[in-house]
């Protein structure tokens, strides 16, 4: 097909994928490995790529321990009750200690964060979130990268990782292509810092024809770090933890700043609070130490996001929707409504668009909410990705292999939406796992860990084969038709992603189906996956640009497989609001308190599914609540 | 919300194809000017808007639920460090500007050169410290947090 073969030999820390976490990733690369290769490769433009790439307009996880707001500690807490108990403490807590250090450092670049005037801390949104001008903020972070690596591959789809030769399950590089020149690019590495991000479109969205490309996560997640690892047969954990997410109807605009800084509150369409209601019921569902409000009030120990979205989706489903966020209070005043409006120009102006479009002005009358359809990804408030390492003063040994944030291969490591288990970490705290990963695989490289790596020409042309069959694919049934996109031989990207949509909603519990499976369905749609996972071999590419589409696709189907084995898996309803199985309703903490993990073998695609123990490291209650609750006689 | 190029104020200088992250906004052949190819993955995240020298990008809500007659518009000043945004209501009613700073600093100067750093000790990389830490933790010379540090310890009991 005369493209080229483009080969980086001898490098030391491949990036792929410079998101906030890739690019942390780069920057402390550099420090610890003065003298070593750093490459990054990533498939957009590192200024504007990735989750970031519209902008942010709150830091979702910053302690504060220097202004004695927050210990790490306190944020661990948090996030294992919200995710329901299912959380790498160790991951957490140790991401959650290092992400203060990140935040200040943001400062000093330029970016603007908010101050508290009369405290001189941040400006905080809620416990954990500190508001920002973030407009700017991955050009910032980018700077940060471009300042450290050697060299940055811009617009290189990375579709593979290459593995080691000379020893079983040690990484070796990646492989992928240009995707505006169509060569074929060769990174050897002696390890590789996966950051290629979370996948959004893998379930049907709500928003369909030309507005499919508005959803929540953005439409360039396509699960690429899931899929890079899955296929080379890494342990991924907590893929049945999709997140929905109650948004602005049609535009997903945040409601964070909203709730928390805005004080904005949710009503039924009839004016009525409606929560309340759902609770007694699904706290028979769950368990009164995942839903105990009176609990809650007197702790502030907040109630889990799903159980939140449980009473949304129940209210709706009696016949009380829409609901609407109650805005019409604080936009009198000036102030908070110009931060109303900020919120969406720095994140998601696709909100601030539609309001416009449709005359909704929130002073005058209270918008409506609406659930999303789920997502798969590892640094919001959700915890699907890689079962990694711990780091060495904190991990149980189950936790720990040796290098922090490395995956069950050896030299290959995560950050953000790739790291499994460490819900809440956010922007920042994706960002800092980059740094703590890339700190780790210096110390793997200087322990001798990568010496003597093999990679064989034959698996770079076997790679190179593959990667651009869909060309092929097309060009040798293409002729075979008049015109138009019906072909009996293959199918395009966009036809294979509808498919897989569909199939992942209605079979594994998306919004068509109100977010409920079981045991039967899963089945059905595994099988069904099995099917399309064979047809696409045969998707077909007519440029480059579709050859793009084919491989987030690949990647995107890899995903949704490890989505179906877990959901199968977990025989339990653990985060009723994200999803339910309605043969196993109830939470079943006797059986599944439990992380899931699984491992599909590369050589022939079949899944392993086992337990691993949950550690919790911290206790359940901090020491001042603890007092508050004893002295008004709850214990 | 999909973008589209006025054709007028296009001359194809290819600064919205080199940063938008859905890889949508191409040259067309013919015309040399740019266009969004595939509207449907477009997440009208106004990069490239932004990156336009001559505005020549705007956004039309998405069909499936924005009827016609809005306008949000953008312009982006690295020099000023400064964004400036003008929205325009369907009826009319509201037409107003907000502006945001972008950062605090000037562009390419802030951020450390790690590489003109002096080296870390040896005895720092079993630490479990980052660059800049612990003074950055807390910007003091406090000690990084550890289980022990804070009084912790792993809790017995793993559940089955
Ligand atoms: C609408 C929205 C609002 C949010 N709000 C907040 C907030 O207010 N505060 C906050 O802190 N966080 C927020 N987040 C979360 C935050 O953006 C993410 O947690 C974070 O960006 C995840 O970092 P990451 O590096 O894992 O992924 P990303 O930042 O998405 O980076 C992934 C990178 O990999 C690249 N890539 C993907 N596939 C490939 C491939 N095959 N080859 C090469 N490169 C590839 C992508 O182009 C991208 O650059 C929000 C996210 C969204 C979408
Ligand atoms: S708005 Fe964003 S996704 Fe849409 S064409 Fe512009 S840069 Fe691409
Ligand atoms: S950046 Fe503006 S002028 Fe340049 S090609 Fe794109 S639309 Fe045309």
């Amino acid at each position: 097909m005369g493209y080229k073969t483009i080969i980086e030999d001898d490098i030391d820390i491949l990036v792929a994928g410079a998101g906030l976490g890739g690019t942390g990733a780069a920057f402390e690369a550099r420090y610890w490995g003065k003298n070593k290769k750093i490459v990054i490769a990533e498939k957009a433009n590192i200024d504007r790529s990735g989750a970031v790439a519209q902008g942010l307009y709150a830091i979702n996880c910053y302690m504060g321990t220097r202004f004695g707001e927050n210990n790490p500690e306190d944020h661990v807490r948090y996030a294992r009750i919200d995710l329901m108990g299912m959380v790498r403490e160790d991951l957490a807590f140790d991401m959650a200690r290092h992400v203060d250090s990140a935040v200040h450092q943001f400062e000093e670049w330029g970016l603007p964060i908010m101050r508290n005037e009369k405290t001189g801390a941040y400006l905080r949104e809620g416990r954990w979130q500190i508001m920002i001008h973030g407009e700017s903020y991955k050009p910032i972070v980018a700077e940060a990268a471009k300042n450290s690596a050697d060299k940055v591959f811009n617009r290189v789809c990375v579709t593979h990782l290459l593995m080691d030769e000379s020893k079983e399950n040690r990484v070796a590089g990646a492989v992928g292509f240009n995707v505006r020149t169509g060569n074929y690019h060769v990174f050897k590495s002696k390890t590789v810092i996966c950051g290629a991000g979370g996948a959004s479109n893998i379930f049907k969205p709500r928003s369909v024809g030309e507005g499919a490309g508005r959803v929540w996560y953005a439409p360039w997640s396509s699960g690429s770090a899931y899929g890079l690892m899955i296929e080379a047969g890494a342990k991924m954990t907590q893929m049945e933890n999709r997140i929905v997410l109650a948004r602005f109807k049609d535009g997903y605009g945040p409601v964070g700043a909203y709730f928390l800084h805005l004080k904005t509150y949710t009503q039924n369409a009839y004016g009525e609070e409606y929560e309340s209601k759902w609770f007694p019921a699904l706290q028979e569902m769950v368990g009164k130490e995942y839903l105990d409000p009176e609990a809650s009030h007197a702790t502030h120990r907040p109630i889990p996001t799903c159980l939140r979205n449980h009473a949304i989706i129940n209210e709706v489903n009696a016949g009380r929707g829409p609901i609407h966020m109650v805005t019409m209070e604080a936009f009198q005043d000036p102030h908070l409504e110009e931060i109303g409006w900020h919120n969406f120009l720095g994140m998601t102006v696709g909100q601030a668009v539609l309001w416009a479009a449709t005359d909704v002005d929130p002073k005058y009358e209270n918008p409506e909410l609406t659930t999303s359809e789920p997502y798969v990804m590892g640094s919001h408030a959700t915890g699907c990705g890689a079962w990694c390492s711990g780091p060495e003063d904190v991990s149980p040994d189950e936790y720990f292999w040796g290098y922090n944030r490395m995956t069950t291969i050896e030299g290959l490591f995560g950050a953000g939406d790739a790291v499994g288990g460490t819900p809440h970490a956010f922007s920042s705290g994706s960002f800092t796992e980059g740094r703590l990963a890339a700190k780790a695989a210096c110390k793997y490289i200087d322990d001798g860990k990568a010496n003597g790596i093999i990679v064989t020409d034959a698996q770079i042309s076997r790679r190179k084969e593959e990667i651009y069959k869909p060309l092929e694919t097309y060009t040798v049934g293409r002729n075979e038709i008049v015109a138009g996109s019906v072909n009996p031989n293959y199918i395009n990207p966009r036809q294979g992603l509808d498919r897989l949509q569909k199939l992942m909603d209605e079979y594994c519990g998306g919004f068509g189906v109100n977010y409920m499976t079981n045991d039967k369905l899963l089945s059905i749609g595994l099988k069904k996956m099995a099917i399309l996972g064979e047809d696409l071999e045969k998707v077909a590419a007519s440029d480059i640009h579709e050859l793009l589409r084919a491989w987030e696709l690949k990647h995107r189907f890899l995903t949704s497989e490890a989505v179906f084995q877990h959901t199968m898996f977990r025989k339990e309803t653990r985060w009723p609001g994200y999803y339910y199985r309605g043969d196993a309703m109830k939470v079943d903490d006797e059986n599944w308190h439990v992380l899931t993990v699984s491992r599909r073998d590369p050589k022939t695609g079949e899944y392993t599914m086992e337990k691993a123990p949950l550690y919790h490291l911290v206790g359940d209650i901090e020491d001042k609540d603890l007092a508050k609750l004893k002295a008004e006689g709850h214990h | 919300m999909p973008t589209f190029v006025y054709m007028t104020r296009c001359d194809g200088c290819g600064q919205c194809v080199d940063i938008c992250p859905s890889d949508i906004m191409h040259i067309d052949k013919t015309l040399r000017r740019a266009y969004n190819i595939e509207p449907n993955m477009c997440w009208e995240c106004y990069s490239c808007v932004k990156a336009c020298p001559h505005h020549a990008i705007d956004v039309r809500g998405y069909a499936d639920f924005a009827p016609l007659g809005h306008s949000v518009r953008v312009h982006r000043d690295e020099e000023k460090g400064t964004i400036a945004w003008r929205i325009k209501f369907r009826n009319g009613k509201k037409d107003f500007d907000l502006l945001a700073p972008i950062t605090t600093k000037p562009w390419g100067t802030c951020i450390p050169q790690l590489a003109n750093e002096a080296a870390p000790a040896d005895s720092m990389r079993d630490t479990q410290l980052l660059y800049n830490e612990p003074k950055y933790v807390a910007m003091n010379d406090n000690a990084l947090m550890t289980l022990e540090s804070n009084g912790l310890e792993i809790k017995e009991g793993v559940y089955y």
